[in-house]
């Protein structure tokens, strides 16, 4: 690629000129600092109450002024500003930046190969953080780092079994469930997985998330495959014809969507009359918003989410300060008190109490009370980390068809 | 008007049946953007006419969703950073392209067959593509979720637009007036701000508008090389039209159907201008 | 002052120069000028859009992962027949490249590329590495085949050898809806995975009946426009120009409002009459939706170029035909309609053009039927991260549209192209 070396050189003069503008700016904050550094350094010894002074401004410099946070947004975004964020800025005096996205490896992929990380943390499902993690996408986590519980017992005991990885900690446990309207079921009103599935019962239209997982397993419970053998089913080419076929019985009445805000969003509108749906976003529409809707916890699947850090953070130190400081006990648990998603500390299970808005009990709510978690599945990321391409592909052409 | 005195009733009924059509197909084109002008002085936050708002009812109208931008950091960061890339990818493209514009017209131009197309193909390549490849390739080279990278990307969006346009209105453009010029002393630089550029404003003012509002209006590229803190207007509408619709994006809509009306008007003045000036020459 | 002499009758400028050689260099000097103001533009592009597209465009055949990080196994299975499984010399090959690439934790973009091909490489490669880095020794066949059976079947060495290329077909095969058997034969996909060829004729048809719609909802508007008197037409051509000049966005949002299911126009259907308040039309979020929209928003794009033709047809012609007894309509497709040809090219191929590379307005309105093949260019980028694909597909797309381009400029000419 000879040629290209002459057209890079010309190239840059441009973007020197374009990205100079915008260095600008930030080269005069920067040396005005440094000059003020410098006189100050000079009057020290002079001062030395001053110098202790300096000393101090010099430590809050090296800190970042901001972390990069990104999450799913919505009812849950807003969860943890309330239990993480807000308390994080109060000690710590470091403002977060909270983003949001839709899940998926693409933006820490994109970000992590082209070397330019702008997050510096980031909340993903199990299977993503295994693959990111196989993959080189996500730092490795020191987990002596995680403080012990409330009752003194050391961190990798008192979460729960399955929820630390080489690359990632969990925070919470939440669920894929169905809710439906109530004001558009005056009769009969579904309470089985098989009853989403059935069109010709429950008339209306659905909505599903746009993608195989977890609408495979939710096809096959509704065909009364049991929990305990969806995946060995679906790792064989009839189990998987089988779910397609289930899924088919509703294509024609479903609308698909992508961002957790969604389902409640569609269910308002009157657009669906049932959806899959995160369970906290339809906890939220329930509580803080009155919305007739119900959730079906028979068949649910659910899953962990867990914090990650992407290769090359910028502020990779304070990313670790600030997962240690948000997966505590006291902060676990407050995270469950803003919407219903389980904390993943046995010592933060018992606190969990009522509603902050509304002072409604929580426990019935989580996914994991007994009384929802009599027919539920979980998440099998080894499986997803294998089959997610050929599953998303098929899925893509079944949808297009 | 009417149709001709002589024609008969066939003629007659088919001269109006077919203004009806036509009618009916204006109605088409611009019925679409004048229903969500109302719409977006809807009190209520739904999509489509409450019944106080037909019966006219003043309860029924607020300007509630205008209030949700000014209020809402998130569309004044998008409207700030659309103006910045729409106004460097502008100055940017303009500049390029006029200078490319009077090379290629010139009569002894060299290659002219093949540059040509290579000066416009950012204009035929599928959007999607050239999304894609400079997501890659600006990637790498550390711009992407940068402005300056997204400024770079819309000025060669821009740029065939400009030469377009300049290039036109360089067709029969009298080159006896820039050698008088030089015979009279005035170096190129004197020449070009004084002689070509007043007769070539209009087209570079008009490419100038066409590469402001490829940018303005671009966001698949955004979608690829933007993060959260690069978010333009139109990136910001999509995010609220896939996910979470709400007649704030109306009441963004209605301002931006002002903004191309402001635009419409001024390009109409342009071109009557240069018809003008032209008109003089002739 | 040129001065001649009797001599060589050569014509010579004031300072002696021949005439001739004075106007070759002043020619030359010319064209160095202008092609000087022409570099600072062209490098510009070179750098920003069209490098960038050829190093895409190279994607679809690079495939340097599973090369880079197994160089010895790859190399080993250049001579193994496809036949069975590979001899000792690639187990152990594979045995300590595993293990390499483990500590290197290049293991999993290697898996993933091989999953990619066969499901369930990825538990295979990243746990039979991890089984592997506990320092066991070999005999490595028995070993690997011990550690897992998989090693012990055909299809996953033919998917390392095939994966293991350095630059690859299968993109392009997987782009047609095509792809290697473990025999290396070239068949069809299963299918339930065939997608893409008929992705590529919808989008194609979708192009079609679009270009078809503008072109017979244009027609008329240009024709009126360029018979009114021009104060009229002058009004009238607010009404194409306002759209063409709206935000895409604003435009797509505006047929969201109209055509969903509680949007304006089922609100009107319902209030009228027509029909139940249970049963609203889908309008939108499928094809419906795309074809309406995409409509909408190409029109202009018709209009324009037909319009400008047809103001220089001069009406004495059709005067001329009709004095001479021909029927209007005889009139009309024999003398006038010949002559818009030009204008109906030009309108035709560039709504096309535009159409066939399409991404907003059917990832916004088109649901689930309404996707073209931009929309999986989209997916493949963002979300299934198959850049490789992603970069087949966009060539494949890329080469139809250079071939209308082509077939625009032998029937317009690219200096036609106008704006506006």
């Amino acid at each position: 690629m000879k040629n290209t070396n002459v057209i890079v050189v010309g190239a840059a003069a441009v973007i020197i000129a374009v990205v100079g503008y915008f260095a600008i700016d930030k080269g005069r904050q920067a040396s005005e600092a440094q000059k003020e550094i410098a006189r100050l350094s000079a009057d020290v010894e002079r001062l030395m109450g001053e110098k202790e002074k300096i000393e101090k401004e010099k430590e809050l410099a090296l800190r970042p002024s901001s972390l990069t946070v990104v999450s799913w947004g919505g009812a849950y975004t807003k969860s943890q500003v309330e239990a993480y964020h807000k308390p994080w800025v109060k000690k710590t005096g470091i403002k977060i930046n909270s983003e949001d996205y839709n899940g998926g490896l693409a933006e820490v992929k994109a970000q992590v190969e082209s070397g330019t990380v702008v997050w510096d943390l980031v909340d993903v499902e199990l299977s993503d953080a295994v693959r990111g993690c196989d993959d080189g996408l996500f730092e490795p986590i020191d987990l002596s780092i995680l403080p012990p519980g409330d009752d003194g017992t050391p961190a990798k005991d008192d979460f729960l079994p399955g929820t630390l990885y080489e690359c990632a900690v969990a925070n919470i446990i939440w669920s894929t469930i169905y809710a439906y309207d109530k004001t558009k079921f005056p009769g009969d009103k579904p309470s089985t997985i098989a009853d989403f599935f059935d069109s010709k019962k429950f008339k209306g239209k659905r909505g599903m998330r746009k993608g195989a997982k977890p609408n495979l397993e939710m096809a096959l419970m509704a065909d009364g495959v049991a929990a305990g053998d969806v995946y060995k089913l679906l790792s064989t080419p009839a189990g998987v014809d089988q779910a397609f076929k289930m899924l088919d019985k509703i294509k024609d009445d479903t609308v698909w969507w992508e961002a957790g805000a969604q389902p409640p969003q569609m269910l308002a509108d009157g657009e669906v009359v049932m959806s899959t749906a995160y369970n906290g976003r339809i906890f939220n529409a329930q509580v803080v918003e009155n919305k007739p809707f119900v959730i079906v916890w028979d068949g649910q699947v659910w899953d962990l989410d867990l914090w990650a850090i992407p290769k090359g953070a910028p502020n990779k130190k304070t990313a670790l300060e600030f997962i240690a400081f948000s997966t505590d006990t006291t902060r676990n648990a407050a995270q469950a008190s803003y919407i219903s998603y389980g904390p993943v500390r046995k010592s933060a299970a018992p606190l969990v109490s009522t509603h902050a808005g509304t002072g409604i009990d929580m426990k019935p709510h989580m996914p994991t009370a007994p009384e929802n978690f009599k027919n539920a599945l979980q998440n099998d990321f080894a499986w997803w980390a294998d089959h997610q391409d050929e599953m998303n592909e098929r899925f893509a052409a079944w949808l297009a068809k | 008007m009417g149709p001709p005195s002589y024609a008969g009733s066939l003629q007659r009924s088919w001269y109006y049946g077919f203004r009806v059509i036509c009618g009916l197909i204006f109605i088409f084109l611009i019925a679409p953007i004048l229903v969500i002008i109302p719409l977006s002085f809807n009190a209520e936050p739904y999509f489509t006419f409450t019944e106080g708002m037909l019966t006219l009812d003043p309860e029924a109208f607020s300007l509630r969703w205008y209030e949700d931008i000014i209020a809402n950091p998130q569309w004044l960061h998008s409207i700030k950073n659309s103006l910045i890339v729409g106004f460097f990818a502008t100055l940017l493209a303009t500049t390029l392209g006029t200078v490319a514009a009077l090379g290629l017209s010139r009569p002894y131009m060299p290659y002219k067959q093949i540059i040509m197309p290579l000066l416009i193909s950012p204009m035929i390549v599928p959007l999607i593509i050239s999304a894609a490849a400079m997501y890659f390739f600006y990637s790498s080279i550390g711009l992407s979720q940068t402005l300056p990278g997204i400024i770079l990307a819309h000025t060669a969006l821009g740029t065939p637009f400009v030469v377009i346009t300049v290039t036109a209105t360089l067709v029969g453009f009298d080159y006896s007036l820039t050698r008088a010029s030089a015979s009279l002393g005035a170096p190129p630089a004197r020449t070009f701000f004084k002689v070509t550029m007043p007769l070539i404003l209009p087209g570079m003012i008009s490419g100038g508008l066409f590469a402001f509002i490829t940018s303005f209006d671009e966001v698949v590229v955004v979608l690829f090389l933007a993060g959260f803190e690069q978010r333009t207007i139109p990136r910001q509408m999509w995010a609220g039209i896939r996910e979470q619709i709400s007649p704030t994006i109306l009441a963004v809509a209605t301002l931006l159907v002002m903004a191309s009306i402001v635009l419409l008007v001024t390009l109409e003045l342009l071109r009557r201008r240069n018809e003008r000036l032209r008109g003089i020459r002739a | 002052m040129t001065s001649t002499t009797a001599n060589d009758a050569i014509i010579r400028t004031a300072e002696g120069v021949p005439l001739k050689l004075k106007l070759l260099r002043t020619t030359r000097r010319n064209r160095i000028v202008a092609f000087c103001l022409v570099v600072p533009l062209l490098l510009f592009i070179l750098v920003t859009f069209l490098v960038p597209i050829a190093v895409m465009l190279l994607r679809s055949v690079d495939n340097p992962i599973v090369a880079e990080t197994l160089p010895q196994t790859v190399a080993a299975l250049e001579h193994w027949s496809g036949q069975g499984v590979p001899d000792e010399a690639a187990f152990a090959a594979l045995a300590e490249e595993f293990t390499l690439a483990r500590e290197n934790r290049t293991i999993g973009r290697a898996a993933t590329r091989l999953n990619f091909e066969l499901s369930g490489m990825r538990s295979l490669v990243t746990s039979t590495a991890r089984t592997l880095s506990r320092g066991e020794q070999g005999p490595y066949k028995e070993l690997l085949i011990e550690i897992d059976g998989r090693w012990g079947e055909q299809k996953t060495w033919a998917t390392i050898k095939l994966i293991g290329q350095r630059y690859t077909t299968v993109q392009y095969l997987a782009s047609f809806d095509l792809h290697y058997d473990a025999a290396g034969r070239i068949v069809a996909q299963p299918e339930v995975r065939q997608i893409y060829v008929q992705i590529f004729m919808r989008t194609l048809w979708v192009s079609l009946l679009v270009t078809v719609l503008c072109l017979l909802l244009g027609y008329p508007v240009a024709y009126l426009l360029s018979t009114l008197p021009s104060r009229i037409s002058n009004m009238l051509m607010i009404l194409v120009l306002l759209p063409f000049w709206t935000s895409l966005l604003v435009r797509t949002t505006a047929w969201i409002v109209l055509l969903q299911t509680h949007g304006v126009i089922n609100d009107l259907l319902v209030w009228a009459g027509l029909i139940g308040d249970e049963s609203r039309v889908q309008m939108i979020y499928n094809m419906t939706g795309t074809i309406v929209a995409m409509t909408h928003i190409l029109l202009p794009f018709m209009v324009l170029p037909i319009y400008s033709v047809m103001k220089t047809i001069s009406p004495s012609h059709m005067r001329a035909a009709l004095s001479l007894g021909a029927n209007p309509l005889v009139a009309f497709w024999r003398v006038y309609a010949p002559q818009t040809v030009p204008g109906i090219g030009a309108g035709s191929i560039l709504v096309f053009i535009i159409s066939i590379g399409y991404y907003i307005t059917p990832a916004l309105v088109g649901g689930r039927t309404g996707q073209l093949i931009s929309n999986f260019i989209a997916f493949h980028m963002q979300k299934s991260l198959n850049w490789g694909l992603a970069a087949a597909l966009g060539t494949v797309l890329l080469a139809c549209v250079l071939l209308l381009y082509w077939l625009y400029s032998r029937v317009v000419g690219l200096d036609k192209l106008k704006l506006g």
